[in-house]
């Protein structure tokens, strides 16, 4: 067992074969800032907010698999700074208005922002042209909230075996395309009891008649920050 | 627009010629675009029918490469390549030429249909540029007499086979010719010796030469090998512990790849070895299959050299028949075959990792790693990725072993590497040198008398100054993939990592927070400062996005995808410094051109109708 | 701290709905405690109408035309530290929800089809100021030195955010004050 250990900000960390740095972070109750992952699902390493120093050099905790010995930090201000520059660039490559946004409250997108302490988007905003769909009788998808983490794409297709989602487009011009010649999300076979349509990080893709359902105080990151979250969820 | 019959028809015909294979996906959307023009939503339907995939893969990597289109765009598409060097000979003077004489905007298509007129990152062409794809055959030292001539033959609607022939006339400007070019080596020699030696004589050959892939990052190519053909599928997990499996009747099923996407702006040495030497090439892969114990081989041979595609299939065609290629190789029982497959514009399907989910018919994404390709590559197989040039000397390393190259360049960097240089210089072209060559003694060859700076290996490498010229090109100290870019003194340095930073926003394939965005900030940034309006907040700005962009991306295009605007800020201040504005903050857009809208709209000009700018 | 001179304050809404001013009323009767130590400038709360010298001027809403910026740059001009307070001075707001709709089509609607308009016409007063073919938030347009999200922040974000800058400390919100809704 002795050899099967990560060090993590001074902490030493079990690991087993095969696991990656956030899955051994998370069994042992360390917290590492993350986005796109989500323990239900394959790695996918493509929002980069889990970024630790690994004997040294970059990498993304949620895809890097953990190797005996590796020195990692990760609750350090520099990291922290360079993750709510992350999520700074989220924020003004889509267009989030919170006020209004049904997610709020239980966006983890926000809650990081709250987490890292973000108190402005810092970028100019690109407040780019982006398509709202309502034609799913239950489900709405609104793309100016997208952040491209493509949980609603390995949910549909590793779950639900749908394929109801797909990336399309490219660069910064990349954006999700749902599975039907109309474009349109009513036209696929998603039923709202889907994987697909509850595991959105963000308000991109929301049950219709939910929203606000829950008050504000007592929502999911009203008290409590997604550290505390997310560790309790993960025990 | 086709029907619905003529789409089922190119769709079928297309994806029976590949097996109906999804992996092939790239390649069948290649056939369905040039039968139809474009790829509409009905042949999106017809394809993930045919190949049973669900339709949003199918649209997905429709929408990913740039040569691929979802509606009509023009009969003739005349895209200039947007290199910088071909910009500073005049790119945007002709294709701005073009648009008004044909009455079009660029980027846009005629309302007639007939043409569109745009750019595209780098074709390959800088040593005999300005050049253009029309309708993705590269024309090249476009002049306004030459777009003059093509005006005309576009709006008569001659067909390309009838333009004339000079102008698709592609030189090799081969200037100078060392052990790989200048010494041919009889055709099969390679593949003999492979057979003869076998995995391990041939391995240890190439172990004694010392070779370094020539791609830019530099690996040893033996090291690579050896990981692969000691990499064992167990079924799921593929671990390099296990024994030896190179004799490839064995279970373990391996690929050999050839990284011909050349996409680095300024590099065109890979299209001179497969017009030129494209056997040498083929060989060093058959060698490369004997060695790792690979059945089959895969040329990645980006859109842009589309043109060779004929060509290269008439090479191993000829191969198979002269018995160097296919079912038992030399009578030896080794069968080995290639198949070429094209990209279709993406200058990341040059990353190994996002050229194998291209070839296999996936968005050109680069995968997360480890695990890398040696051990999980083409289909999960392990898989070895060589750049073309790499493949060349291979095939010369397995004929005459490894010693002699191992004498030449120096210690960390045998042999030879080949160079393609363009820009400001007398004598553009492709040379070839020992390692360790100094910049000065390159510039002197090439005719460069009045040169300010260098882009050594692309945008994605360094660039140097004056100071620097003594420096050596090798690996321990300038390492290449081969492109060298010229600037002379009148050429502004600003502007050159203004369009490498376009080049890079252009081409990140969006993955990735850091890069998708981080690269369109830097592009936003250079172009504040372009117009003008930049501040010294502004740079800091940039320094720091860059910083992030370098540290936090996933993959090689992100990471360096600052490197010529930090570079060029450390090493050109000057160049920078001249065009910033001395206040302390500057607004991110043009308050007194956002309200022209307004104005028009209400008809006002009046002094309240404007917003001065201080 | 009452010995000293006054801390000088301005306040203003630009394209904002005056709720960040509203909640900052809501800090009650710590208003009074507050006026001991400040006094302000123009304000909606005032008569002044152009911003003199200040310490502090604080914005509500984002850019969304003409008289915004100028309104915006002789805040800047006058005060030594600026606050862009709510969700539409951060990052555009509600307002910029029309960043993507044509300007023709917005005043199409306001003026010619609406509900109730008959003969509408697009005004050209010159007096009206001129709408941006986009709404941004104030640090677009100048630099800000500290931002209070929320649409309001609540008044005890308020509070603890003047009292740390009257303090002369970087202010700095309980996690259950900072809100960007
Ligand atoms: C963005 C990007 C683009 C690349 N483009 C190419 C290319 O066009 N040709 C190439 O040989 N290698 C390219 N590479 C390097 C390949 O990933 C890989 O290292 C190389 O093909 C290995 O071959 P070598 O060992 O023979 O150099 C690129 C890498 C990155 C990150
Ligand atoms: S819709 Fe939601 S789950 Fe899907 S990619 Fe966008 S943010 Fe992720
Ligand atoms: S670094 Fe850029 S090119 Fe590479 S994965 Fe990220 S977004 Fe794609
Ligand atoms: S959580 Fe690891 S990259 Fe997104």
């Amino acid at each position: 067992m002795s050899d099967n250990t990560i060090n993590i900000d001074g902490q030493t960390v079990p690991f087993l074969p095969g696991q990656t740095i956030m899955e051994a972070a998370m069994a042992a109750e360390v917290y590492i800032p993350h986005l796109c992952h989500n323990p239900e699902f394959t790695p996918h390493g493509s929002c980069k907010l889990c970024t630790v120093s690994v004997n040294g050099r970059s990498a993304a905790a949620c895809t890097m698999p953990a190797a005996a010995g590796q020195q990692i930090l990760n609750n350090t201000e520099e990291l922290n700074a360079n993750r709510r520059a992350l999520v700074q660039m989220l924020f003004v490559e889509g267009n989030h208005f919170c006020p209004f946004c049904e997610k709020s409250g239980n966006c983890q997108l926000q809650a990081l922002g709250y987490y890292l302490g973000m108190m402005d988007p810092h970028y100019n905003h690109f407040y780019p042209a982006r398509a709202v769909d309502g034609s799913h009788p239950d489900v709405l998808l609104d793309l100016n909230r997208c952040i491209m983490c493509e949980l609603c794409v390995r949910a549909s297709r590793d779950v639900d075996g749908k394929n109801v989602f797909g990336l399309t487009g490219r660069g910064i011009h990349t954006h999700i395309t749902v599975n039907s010649p109309s474009g349109r999300l009513g036209d696929t076979n998603l039923a709202v009891s889907d994987k697909a349509a509850e595991v959105c990080p963000v308000g991109a893709i929301i049950k219709k008649r939910h929203g606000f359902a829950v008050p504000i105080g007592e929502r999911l990151y009203d008290h409590k920050t997604i550290r505390e979250v997310q560790t309790e969820a993960h025990k | 627009m086709p029907d619905n019959n003529t789409i089922l028809l190119a769709v079928q015909t297309a994806a029976a010629r590949h097996g109906n294979d999804p992996a092939n996906l790239v390649q069948i959307l290649r056939e369905v675009q040039d039968a139809l023009g474009h790829i509409p939503e009905e042949a999106v339907d017809d394809i993930a029918r045919f190949l049973d995939i669900p339709r949003v893969r199918v649209a997905g990597v429709r929408g990913f490469y740039h040569f691929f289109h979802d509606r009509p765009h023009g009969r003739y598409e005349i895209l200039f390549s947007d290199n910088i060097i071909e910009h500073l000979q005049g790119k945007p003077e002709l294709l701005q030429q073009m648009c008004t004489r044909l009455w079009v905007e660029p980027e846009r298509m005629s309302e007639d249909g007939l043409v569109r007129v745009g750019s595209t990152s780098c074709i390959g062409m800088s040593d005999q540029g300005p050049a253009a794809l029309v309708n993705g055959v590269p024309v090249t030292r476009l002049n306004m007499e030459r777009v003059e001539t093509m005006v005309e033959l576009v709006q008569k609607g001659v067909p390309l086979s009838q333009w004339p022939a000079d102008f698709f006339q592609v030189e090799d400007n081969l200037r100078r010719a060392d052990v790989l070019l200048g010494e041919p080596l009889e055709r099969g020699a390679g593949v003999r010796a492979a057979v003869e030696k076998g995995s391990d004589g041939i391995l240890a050959e190439i172990d004694r030469s010392g070779l370094r892939g020539r791609g830019g990052a530099g690996f040893k190519t033996a090291v690579k090998w050896d990981f692969c053909r000691k990499a064992v599928d167990t079924g799921e997990e593929c671990s390099i512990v296990g024994p030896k499996v190179c004799d490839n009747t064995a279970a373990t099923v391996r690929y050999v790849v050839c990284n011909a996407d050349e996409g680095e702006p300024g590099t065109f040495k890979d299209r001179v070895l497969l017009n030129s030497h494209a056997d040498l090439v083929f060989e060093g892969m058959t060698v490369a299959a004997r060695v790792i114990g690979a059945r089959q081989g895969f040329l990645y041979l980006r859109g842009e050299y589309r043109y060779l595609f004929d060509k290269l299939n008439g090479i191993l065609a000829q191969r198979r028949r002269d018995g160097l290629l296919g079912e038992n190789i030399l009578g030896s029982g080794f069968s080995f075959d290639i198949v070429i497959h094209l990209g279709a514009g993406a200058y990341i399907c040059g990353e190994e990792s996002a050229l194998i989910e291209s070839l296999e018919g996936k968005r050109g994404t680069p995968r997360n790693r480890p695990p890398f390709p040696v051990t999980h590559g083409y289909l999960g197989k392990p898989t070895v990725v060589n750049n073309v040039e790499t493949y060349a000397l291979a095939a010369k390393i397995a004929a005459k072993g490894g010693e002699w190259f191992a004498a030449i360049g120096t210690a960390q960097s045998t042999g030879t590497k080949l160079l393609s240089i363009s820009g400001d210089c007398e004598r553009p072209g492709v040379y070839e040198y020992p390692f360790g060559v100094t910049v000065r003694q390159v510039l002197a060859d090439c005719g460069a008398q009045d040169a300010r700076a260098v882009q050594v290996g692309g945008p994605s490498g360094t660039i140097i100054g004056e100071g620097e010229f003594d420096r050596r090109l090798a690996f321990e100290d300038l390492a290449t993939g081969g492109s060298f870019m010229v600037f002379n003194r009148e050429r502004d340095i600003f502007e050159a990592a203004r369009n490498f930073s376009s080049f890079f926003a252009h081409e990140s394939c969006g993955f990735c927070t850091p890069c998708r965005v981080g690269s369109t900030l830097l592009k936003k940034g250079m172009d504040k400062i372009a117009s003008g309006h930049g501040t010294c907040a502004d740079v800091e700005e940039l320094k720091r996005i860059g910083q992030l962009t370098r540290a936090m991306s996933h993959c090689g295009l992100g990471q360096t995808a600052a490197n010529p605007v930090l570079q060029t800020l450390d090493k050109f201040w000057g160049d920078y410094e001249k065009r910033l504005i001395s206040k302390e903050f500057e607004p991110s857009f043009d308050l007194d051109k956002a309200l022209a809208v307004a104005r028009r709209i209400t008809g006002r000009d009046d002094a309240w109708a404007h917003v001065s700018a201080d | 701290m009452s010995e000293q001179k006054k801390i000088r304050v301005a306040t203003c809404s630009l394209a904002g709905c005056f709720g960040c001013h509203m909640s900052f009323l809501d800090i009650d009767e710590r208003l009074l405690q507050l006026l001991e130590h400040i006094e302000f400038d123009r304000t909606p709360l005032t008569d002044i109408k152009h911003c003199g010298p200040c310490d502090v001027g604080i914005i509500e809403g984002g850019v969304c035309n003409s008289e915004n910026v100028h309104v915006l740059k002789e805040f800047r001009k006058n005060c030594k530290v600026l606050v862009a307070i709510g969700a539409c001075a951060v990052n555009g707001g509600i307002p910029a929800v029309r960043n993507n709709i044509d300007l023709w089509e917005c005043f199409q609607e306001v003026y010619h089809y609406g509900i109730g308009l008959k003969n509408g016409q697009i005004p050209n007063d010159p007096e009206l100021p001129l709408p941006f073919d986009q709404v941004h938030p104030i640090y677009e347009v100048v630099k800000v030195d500290y931002f209070l999200p929320g649409c309001p922040p609540p008044a005890d974000a308020i509070w603890k955010f003047l009292t740390d800058l009257l303090a002369g400390k970087t202010p700095k919100l309980e996690y259950e004050t900072l809100h960007y809704d």
